[in-house]
Order: C-alpha cells, then sequence, then structure tokens
C-alpha cells in the first residue's frame, strides 16, 4: 500500500457573473507517493499545487478522479487522524498561546487526554517555540507562526505530512531548522509531501519530485535521475597548461586554471577527448558526468514549450 | 461528540478573550444607572419600568452579540484559513458547525446569566423586596434566550454561504420581521389570493420572535402560561435545529478556496 494514491484527480472551478465559464485548476493527475519519501511538489504560483493539496485535505471537492491516502479515502477520520497538514501561510487562532493552540489541535486530531500535555511539550521543543509557548500567536512574527503551524503538523505523531510552502517566511536559521525536522521525520519513517518554490530546499531533501504547471504533471522522478537526463555532458580535468588541437573540435568547452585545464564536452565525445589526452601523454585528474540543477530541469518543464507527461509513478 | 465540545469551548474562548462579555460592565453600569433614575422620577412604577428597561437591554445586547459574532463564525475562519488545519483533522463538516453554534449559544448564555444578575439587583434597589411575580422574569429570560438560540442558527446559516456584510443584514431583517410575526399571519387572515398565500407562506417561514417576547407581560405581573412555555421552547428548538441543518447541508458541499 502506498502513502498516497493519485489517480486522475482533477479540478475544474465554475468562474463569472453566472458561473458558466470553467477554468480548470488541476488537469487529471495521477501520482504515486510510496511510504517513507519525501517527496517535493513543484510549480510557479497558480500551477495547481495547493488546490492538489485542498483535495488531498478534503477542503476542495475534486471534480473527477480520487486519491487515497494510506489507502483510505479522503473523508474518512481515521486517515485524517494519521495525517498532519501545515497551509500556505498559516494563520492561526490568534487569541490563543502556542501552548493552547497545540492542546486544541490534539484533542481535535484524538490524542489521548492522558499524552496531550507531553505531545504538545514535545512539539513545541522541536520546532524551538518553547520559550514562546505561553505567547498569544498575535504576538508571533511570520517566521514564529510557521513553526507553530510545523508544529500542530507533527504533534499527534502522523504517518504522512503535507506542507504547503514549509520554508515560506523563515530566516536561513529557520530554513535549516525546518529541512533537519524534514529529514528527522524520514528517519522516523514518515512519508513527507510538500509543495515549495524554493528549488535547492527540494534538491536538498526529496526522493523524488514532480513538477506541476498550469495544472498539469509536466514530469516526475528520482532528483538524481531527473538531472542528469537531461545534460548529457562530462566533466574532464587533467594537469597542463594549453588546450591539445582537437578537443575544441570535439565541442569541448576548455578553462584553463593554472596548472590544470577543465573541459565541459557532449557524453559521445567523450572516449575521442580521452584518447587525445592519452596520446599527448597528460595527466587525468578526474572524468565525472555534469549533473544539471533541478532549476534547470524545473525551467525547462515549465517553459511554455514543455510538452505534459502522462501519469507517472 | 467529544470534538464538538471542544470547537464549542474554543469558541466561547475566542469570544471571552475577544472582549464580548466587556459589554456585561457596560451593561451593569447602565441599569443601576437607569435604576438609580427610574427610581428618583417614577412614582409606584418603578418596578415595571426596571423590569421593561432590564429586559429589553439583555434581549438587545445579545441580539446584537448573536448577531456580530455569529455572522463571523464561518466566514472568518475561511477567510483566515484557520478551517484549514480543523477541517484536514478527523472533524466532521457538521462537527464544526454544531459545535460554533453551541459555542456562541453557550457564550450568549452566560452573557444572559450575568446581565440578569444586573437586572435582579436593579429591581431589588428600586422594589427592595422580592415578590412572587417575580419568577416570571426568569421565564422571560428563558424565552430571551430562545430567541438567541433561532438567532444564532440563522447567523450560521447565511453565514455558510453570504459574506459577513450581507448575513448581518438578512439575520437582522428576519430579527425584524419576525418580531412582527403575529402581525404578519394577521395581515394573511385578512388579505386574499396570491396575496394571502404568500403572507400566509411568509408569516410561518420566519422566525416568530413576537410569540418569545412577553416582557410587557412580565412587566405588569401577568403569568405565562405552561402552554405557551412548552410551545415556544420547542418551537424554538425546532426552528434552530432546522436552520443549523440548513447550514451544515451548505456547508459539507463548499469548497474552501
Amino acid at each position: 500500500m502506498s502513502a498516497i494514491e493519485i489517480l486522475g484527480l482533477e479540478k475544474t472551478y465554475s468562474v463569472g457573473f453566472w458561473r458558466k465559464r470553467p477554468k480548470c485548476a488541476l488537469r487529471p493527475l495521477n501520482l504515486v507517493v510510496e511510504n517513507g519519501e519525501i517527496f517535493g511538489f513543484l510549480g510557479p504560483n497558480g500551477a495547481g499545487k495547493t488546490t492538489t493539496l485542498k483535495m488531498l485535505m478534503g477542503l476542495v471537492f475534486p471534480t473527477g478522479g480520487s486519491a487515497r491516502i494510506l489507502g483510505m479515502e479522503l473523508d474518512d477520520p481515521r486517515m485524517k487522524a494519521q495525517i498532519g497538514f501545515l497551509p500556505e501561510q498559516p494563520y492561526f487562532y490568534d487569541y490563543l498561546t502556542a501552548r493552547e493552540l497545540l492542546k486544541y489541535y490534539g484533542q481535535l486530531s484524538g490524542v489521548e487526554a492522558s499524552q496531550l500535555a507531553g505531545k504538545v511539550e514535545e512539539a513545541l521543543e522541536r520546532v524551538s517555540l518553547r520559550d514562546a509557548a505561553d505567547l498569544q500567536l498575535r504576538k508571533f512574527s511570520k517566521g514564529m507562526l510557521q513553526r507553530a503551524g510545523i508544529a500542530q503538523a507533527i504533534l499527534h505523531d502522523p504517518k504522512v505530512v503535507f506542507l504547503d510552502e514549509p520554508m515560506s517566511g523563515l530566516d536561513p536559521m529557520g530554513r535549516r531548522e525546518v529541512r533537519d525536522l524534514i529529514e528527522e521525520l524520514k528517519r522516523q519513517g514518515k512519508t513527507v509531501f510538500f509543495s515549495t518554490h524554493i528549488l535547492s530546499d527540494a534538491e536538498a531533501l526529496c526522493d523524488r519530485v514532480a513538477v506541476i504547471h498550469l495544472g498539469e504533471l509536466r514530469g516526475v522522478g528520482h532528483v538524481a535521475e531527473l538531472t542528469s537526463s537531461i545534460a548529457g555532458k562530462v566533466e574532464l580535468i587533467w594537469n597542463g597548461r594549453t588546450v591539445p588541437a582537437g578537443l575544441t573540435g570535439l565541442g569541448a568547452e576548455c578553462h584553463v586554471i593554472g596548472e590544470t585545464i577543465r573541459a565541459v564536452l557532449p557524453e559521445g565525445q567523450q572516449e575521442a577527448a580521452l584518447e587525445i589526452l592519452r596520446r599527448e601523454r597528460l595527466r587525468l585528474i578526474s572524468l565525472i558526468p555534469v549533473r544539471s540543477s533541478l532549476e534547470e530541469y524545473y525551467l525547462q518543464k515549465v517553459s511554455p514549450e514543455a510538452m505534459p507527461a502522462v501519469g507517472a509513478r | 461528540m467529544n470534538r464538538v465540545t471542544h470547537i464549542a469551548a474554543n469558541t466561547f474562548r475566542e469570544a471571552v478573550r475577544d472582549r464580548v462579555l466587556y459589554n456585561l460592565i457596560a451593561f451593569a453600569l447602565l441599569l443601576s444607572g437607569a435604576a438609580i433614575l427610574v427610581g428618583q422620577i417614577s412614582i409606584a412604577i418603578e418596578r415595571l419600568v426596571v423590569v421593561n428597561l432590564g429586559l429589553t437591554a439583555v434581549s438587545l445586547f445579545g441580539v446584537v452579540i448573536a448577531i456580530f459574532i455569529g455572522i463571523g463564525l464561518v466566514s472568518k475562519e475561511m477567510d483566515k484559513r484557520t478551517l484549514y488545519t480543523v477541517l484536514s483533522r478527523p472533524v466532521r463538516r457538521w462537527e464544526f458547525i454544531v459545535g460554533k453554534f453551541f459555542g456562541l449559544t453557550g457564550t450568549l448564555v452566560v452573557n444572559t446569566f450575568c446581565m440578569a444578575i444586573g437586572v435582579f439587583a436593579a429591581l431589588l434597589y428600586v422594589s427592595h423586596k422580592f415578590q412572587s411575580s417575580d419568577a416570571w422574569i426568569v421565564v422571560a429570560l428563558f424565552f430571551i434566550v430562545l430567541q438567541f438560540l433561532i438567532l444564532c442558527s440563522l447567523a450560521l446559516l447565511f453565514s455558510s454561504f453570504s459574506s459577513p456584510l450581507l448575513s448581518a443584514v438578512f439575520t437582522f431583517s428576519l430579527f425584524v420581521i419576525g418580531s412582527f410575526a403575529e402581525d404578519l399571519r394577521g395581515f394573511a387572515g385578512m388579505s386574499h389570493g396570491l396575496t394571502r398565500w404568500l403572507a400566509t407562506a411568509a408569516a410561518y417561514l420566519v422566525p416568530n420572535f413576537s410569540a418569545l417576547n412577553v416582557i410587557g407581560q412580565v412587566a405588569h405581573e401577568q403569568p405565562i402560561s405552561a402552554h405557551l412555555i412548552a410551545y415556544n421552547t420547542a418551537y424554538a428548538l425546532a426552528y434552530s435545529a432546522m436552520a443549523i441543518c440548513g447550514a451544515v447541508l451548505i456547508f459539507e458541499r463548499r469548497n474552501l478556496k
């Protein structure tokens, strides 16, 4: 049983004064997230990330398709007791203190009264809010609210955690703490599904990512595979001061840095380049495939020319 | 049911922390001042004036609170998106609506209880003693609470599909029309044809607040029949339950954008 199974989930809103004009927020989406994965859901503003998350949380009703979380329907309270959700730019009951807020959410999540106080303290500790636990949320900064939001999402020890832009509003230290927290959740065997604009965070954290744009899934896969598949280049570094003749003819871009030369050339020309270096008796230091960044992959997928991917696993 | 209780308790706590109950202080001061003033200017009818003034004030303060908190119960949670973290938990939508309803009615019951103490204190000040007919004041207060039940449910119903401003307009309009429900029924009885049909439908559709207003009767020390108490209780509970069901039905289908 997968943690999240999305099968043809779609959403079309009716807009306009008479609500007759359809506006497609999400085209049929097929996606499977396995247990214990950190899954990044990437896309620009208005791509359909939040709509997808809202449908999974039962806040918005799909116009087509279905989804299951932990093998259960989206409106199943047993399933909801096992998930945690941090909405984008969260806002909480600002007349409550952080401790009261967590206690309230714990009660709603069905945490047993005997365990509630302990779980609240543990969650406060994990997001470094213990010192501000008795402060009303109206006095919280944006970053502190985000931490409170994360605390309420993990308070009841959920199996699957959904985070909508969890790094939003956090300073570098806060972002680091959230990254550590997500990694800790993974170590505990939890599944984390998060949407983000910050691609470096996704690249550092995620096992797999999906890119969504204009309501369409544009790509999905393991981060390492996605970033290597679009590069198709290798990097050679060797000792020397001059670039051997013939290398530039292979389409290599060469840079001389002191006693070493770095060349980047198409993967297909790798053997020919090595032959030239052998012939010139130059000492090879390294040969590695060039991996593009997730950012390059992302930009490629959200470009107007990119073709939508068919539902993927 | 536990979750309904927690949501109700949180709604009550919100009202208390938002200083809604501070109006009690204003009410107590107003009523004490009025009682002293009436005690000086009215001869022999001090009791009548204090009961009228006190119960009307209890009713008006409560109506204002019921409407202005009630209209924001759902829409405010949607606007501020506090609802997202509630409904993503094992909380059913009907539990949220019912919890909100009980939270607000609980606030109003506490409010009315505190204000009732003020009314009785003012009464004691002008009459120097209680009499047996003062027990009917408790019945009038009970009817006022029944009015609040209906108003809260209506505010919640409108709040589940319209903006706070429109909800306030709808709820207040129904309160005003409902206060003249008996006149509307009389008018329906006198008219003919389509007008009669429409007036009768409207008269029975709007909440009958006039039957719940026995302030004048109580002020004149007239007893309230047990039949009226039973009828009004059943009516208010049934009307509120229907309005709450309507709110739940609408809210169950609503997309929280």
